[in-house]
């Protein structure tokens, strides 16, 4: 039974994170959801657009709900936590009629505001469920060990995201175990990379992210796993930068969880986009196994 | 009849948004009114002069004063008409503060509302009968539930005013949360030093019949003649041949079942006796535990036991106990801090609850009173500890301060560094409270003598690191971030209601609030008392409190028993009941519907009949509305005086 959503890539799809979302697509596909990209869908103002003006934010979301709204979907769903936040913190925002009116008159057209809007990680959860998730891993993951990293944005706040547990998430956990992986306790798994400050303020990048590449070493982590582009390339792409800045020489390979999702289901190639990774995952996966090396060619 | 009508400003109260004079002159229009006045405070001295020089001038036959509840002043108004020579019945009051002027700003509106009760008031009163007050026989034992140190005061001080005292504990040994406690502020004197002697005063006293590891089933009557079941729990183990010598615990092979008295931590043996100076120094068996009562072999036990005294057979008990009065103090529990995810969810074994830490100070607790980490072992050097977990937070539902654990942090900050001179201890705080004697000085003492490290600010994540802690928070004097490594965290967590609080006070009839602390009679002038006569409070039961509170608490309870019991007879309230033997048709629907048992049925000329055990009724009226006859009539709230008052107000 194919579940049909409106897809939201959001713009870091489109750049620093494509193998998220030509994973996150491929694994949809496989796993039976329908995604249809919101045609035209404009961006959904990140940062920048909330923190000086939340009316702006929200009709600049509203727009891609209206859109999705003509759709014939279940709901929305996004890969990107940032985004998910603005949809759903807009959506909120908008059960105050005044503030809903209000982001009609900016539009120019109706929006009701009330599809339900999730990331993909939560449908995977909640239409597929773990266990069917765990009879699809053809290829189980045996011997990775990892730490999952959600990031700070992903669970909170709890009154608008109403997914998993704001302090102790565990889904990411549950998905990984599922596909093999073996799970180790992480205390940091919500703890902020630093975000958008590796562009001005680098020193506190290599802190925070420095912080939650040493708690996964020292965890005995092969690799972390995200769900997050913002996290994923503090991690991955500055994991040199935070090394210089903090002495360390850490070489931790950070997945999306959408790529081990792959992995564990038998695909590979291009879609999978292992070769997008700043720190090369290939020995690791070589050494787990001839199964999981094969995904070099 | 003559009726008169006294309008009380009570200052601006009243007269502020109620035009009283207005009141008055409309009175003077109502059916029989032959006078009415406005009065600044008709419950004042002069005040109370005034109607009865009134009552005697004009020859009044009947009292309406106008002014606040009836809950506090009814009875003050009834002693007034009474010394001016009327039946104290013959008075009624309408209530138009509360009513009226504390909830309507508009001035015309509420006075004509004003007008109007007082008119519902005058209808009424003018077919009030005279009534007069029976008297009833009042048995002079008194039922104390809960043995912590509130508890054990009031039993103690209603023992010595001569009462006979029935003392009902959960627990298999009376001492309650002091009993936990290493030492006490402000004076850090030991806890069980100053308790044990009290504890023993209550084995010992003649006066006092002390049920433990029981718990009350169902209370019935009322004031001076309550029946309350009490379930003795098995504790399988005949108390009357233990003698406590502890034989049966040391050869227990169950030796990981869970140590309630050590709040977990360490394990205790499924036969023990909970700690050195428990009251009774009695063994009892956590079924639970027991491979015995589990799975039917073992009895190592009763091998041991020298006095035979092991009977695995035993069974509840319930046992009917009559009092005259009641005193509740059954203490309050601790807040599960495991909700809050940002200090673990309880997932970390080294951050532990403040009445754990106690614990480990204590030198009859796991670790003989040396402060080890429950996960290896270790002496900590870094203590973090952090204030209001579980208080003063919305969020969580637990919005009120529980007042004592500033002063407890303060306290374990100072054994911290008595213990391990070489530690460092780091509180995190909201706000200090510490009203009380002694009590800021004592705070002074943690911080300047003892270099307790106090932050302000809160906690937002404990992390494990290399394996110790790294606690993030803020500090909100140096608009900073602070980050503190340490070895354990001690959360003081708050005061909730008593589990099973709030069911207790259903079966009591007395009421409790959002929170499941039981509701005192009048937050100020009444605050051992509850609304149900011949009930009183004690301790923490009723809100958080520290031990010289509860103590206090305990001994004004017990004070105002012995003061209920000066008397032989208590007079009963007139406003009972009555039966009309032409009417009643003996449906018995009155019985059915009497929560208070007051109604039996009788033969009367071979019919079945109604018939009200007056001494019992407590006047609440049921039985006058499921009545199909009309035949049962509560005095001074009959059928027709309750139409009456409809008809004043709505008259056409």
């Amino acid at each position: 039974m194919s579940r049909r959503y409106a897809y939201y890539p959001g713009c870091s799809g489109q750049g620093t994170s494509r193998e998220y979302d030509s994973s996150t697509r491929a694994m949809c596909q496989e796993l039976g959801f329908e995604l249809i990209d919101i045609p035209d869908w404009n961006c959904c103002g990140s940062t920048p657009a909330h923190a000086v003006d939340h009316l702006l934010s929200a009709s600049l979301v509203a727009r891609n709900l209206a859109i999705a709204e003509d759709m014939d979907v279940e709901g929305i769903v996004t890969p990107c936590p940032s985004c998910l936040k603005n949809l759903k913190t807009s959506q909120h925002r908008m059960l105050r009629p005044e503030f809903h009116q209000e982001v009609q008159r900016v539009l120019g057209r109706a929006v009701r505001a009330d599809l339900p809007i999730k990331s993909v990680l939560q449908v995977l959860v909640e239409d597929r469920g773990i266990g069917w998730i765990a009879q699809q891993a053809t290829a189980p993951l045996t011997g990775l060990k990892v730490v999952p990293y959600y990031g700070c944005i992903m669970n909170r706040p709890p009154d608008v995201m109403r997914f998993d547990d704001p302090e102790n998430p565990m889904a990411l956990d549950n998905l990984l175990t599922a596909i093999g992986a073996e799970v180790l306790p992480f205390a940091l798994k919500t703890d902020c990379c630093g975000a958008s400050l590796g562009t001005t303020r680098r020193d506190v990048v290599a802190r925070l992210s420095g912080r939650v590449l040493d708690a996964a070493a020292a965890a005995g982590a092969d690799a972390i796993v995200t769900a997050c582009p913002l996290c994923q390339m503090n991690l991955d792409m500055r994991q040199a930068q935070i090394n210089k800045a903090n002495g360390s020489s850490h070489r931790l390979p950070v997945f999306y969880y959408s790529q081990l999702i792959m992995l564990a289901t038998g695909q590979q190639g291009e879609r999978v986009g292992l070769d997008k990774l700043c720190v090369s995952p290939f020995s690791l996966l070589e050494s787990l196994g001839p199964q999981a090396g094969e995904v070099r060619s | 009849m003559n009726i008169g009508v006294f309008v009380c400003h009570c200052g601006s109260n009243i007269a502020g948004t109620v035009d009283t004079v207005a009141v008055a002159k409309a009175a003077l229009a109502y059916p029989e009114v032959v006078f009415a006045t406005d009065t600044m405070y008709a419950c004042s001295e002069p005040g109370q002069a005034g109607i009865i020089e009134a009552v005697q001038k004009y020859e009044l036959d009947g009292v309406v004063v106008a002014s606040c509840t009836p809950r506090m002043h009814e009875a003050t108004f009834r002693r007034t008409v009474e010394r001016a020579g009327l039946n104290r019945y013959m008075f009624e009051m309408a209530n138009i503060r509360e009513h009226v002027s504390w909830i309507g700003k508009d001035k015309d509106a509420n006075t004509n509302k004003a007008a109007e009760l007082v008119h519902i008031a005058v209808e009424k009163l003018r077919r009030n009968t005279e009534l007069t007050a029976g008297e009833f026989t009042i048995n002079k034992r008194v039922m104390v539930i809960g043995g912590g140190v509130a508890g054990i005061q009031a039993a103690l001080d209603c023992a010595d005013g001569g009462l006979e005292v029935v003392l009902v504990e959960r627990e298999p040994s009376i001492g309650g949360k002091m009993s936990k406690l290493d030492k006490t502020f402000p004076t850090v004197d030991c806890s069980s030093c100053i308790l044990g002697p009290r504890m023993v005063d209550i084995a010992q006293n003649p006066n006092i019949t002390l049920y433990t590891l029981s718990e009350v089933e169902s209370v019935d009557g009322f004031v001076g003649n309550f029946d309350v079941k009490v379930r003795r729990k098995a504790a399988y183990v005949d108390w009357t041949l233990c003698t406590g010598c502890g034989e049966c615990a040391a050869k227990c092979p169950s030796k990981k079942t869970p140590d309630r008295f050590n709040e977990f931590i360490g394990k205790t043996t499924a036969i023990n006796i909970p700690f050195p100076q428990a009251i009774p120094k009695k063994a009892s068996i956590n079924a639970a535990a027991c491979l015995m009562l589990t799975k039917g072999k073992c009895g190592a036990c009763v091998k041991a036991c020298p006095a035979g005294a092991i009977q695995f057979k035993q069974e509840d008990e319930i046992v009917t106990e009559q009092v005259g009065a009641v005193i509740v103090a059954t203490g309050y529990d601790l807040f599960d801090f495991t909700q809050y995810g940002e200090y673990g969810g309880g997932r970390y074994p080294d951050v532990i609850t403040s009445m754990q830490y106690e614990r480990l100070l204590s030198a009859s607790g796991p670790t003989e009173g040396h402060i080890k980490r429950p996960s290896d072992g270790k002496e900590p050097k870094d203590i973090v500890f952090i204030q209001c977990v579980g208080s003063r937070d919305k969020s969580i539902g637990r919005p009120y301060c529980s007042g004592f654990c500033c002063m407890y942090t303060a306290k374990q900050t100072i054994l911290t560094k008595d213990h391990l001179p070489e530690s460092q201890s780091y509180v995190f705080y909201m706000d200090i409270r510490s009203p009380g004697k002694g009590y800021d000085e004592f705070i002074r003492r943690a911080m300047e003598e003892y270099g307790a490290r106090y932050i302000r600010g809160r906690v937002s994540a404990i992390q494990p690191k290399n394996g110790r802690y790294l606690i993030k928070g803020v500090n909100t004097l140096m608009g900073d971030q602070v980050e503190i490594e340490a070895d354990l965290v001690v959360l003081a967590v708050g005061a909730e209601a008593a589990k099973g609080a709030p069911q207790l006070a259903e079966k009591l009839r007395i009421s409790y609030d959002t929170y499941g602390f039981y509701m005192e009679g009048h937050p100020k002038l009444k605050p051992v008392e509850t609304n149900t006569a011949g009930i009183y409070l004690a301790g923490s039961c009723q809100g958080p409190k520290d031990i010289p509170s509860s103590v206090a608490q305990g001994g004004a309870a017990a004070s105002k028993v012995l003061g209920l019991f000066s008397k032989d007879k208590l007079a009963s309230d007139p406003q009972v009941s009555s039966v009309s033997l032409q009417r009643c048709i003996g449906c018995a629907k009155c019985q059915s519907v009497c929560p208070f048992g007051a109604i039996e049925m009788t033969q009367f000329r071979g019919m079945t009949k109604a018939s009200v055990i007056a001494t019992v009724c407590q006047g609440c009226g049921n039985c006058t509305s499921a009545c199909p006859q009309g035949a049962i009539q509560l005095s001074h709230f009959t059928d027709n005086q309750i139409l009456a008052e409809v008809h004043a107000l709505c008259p056409y």
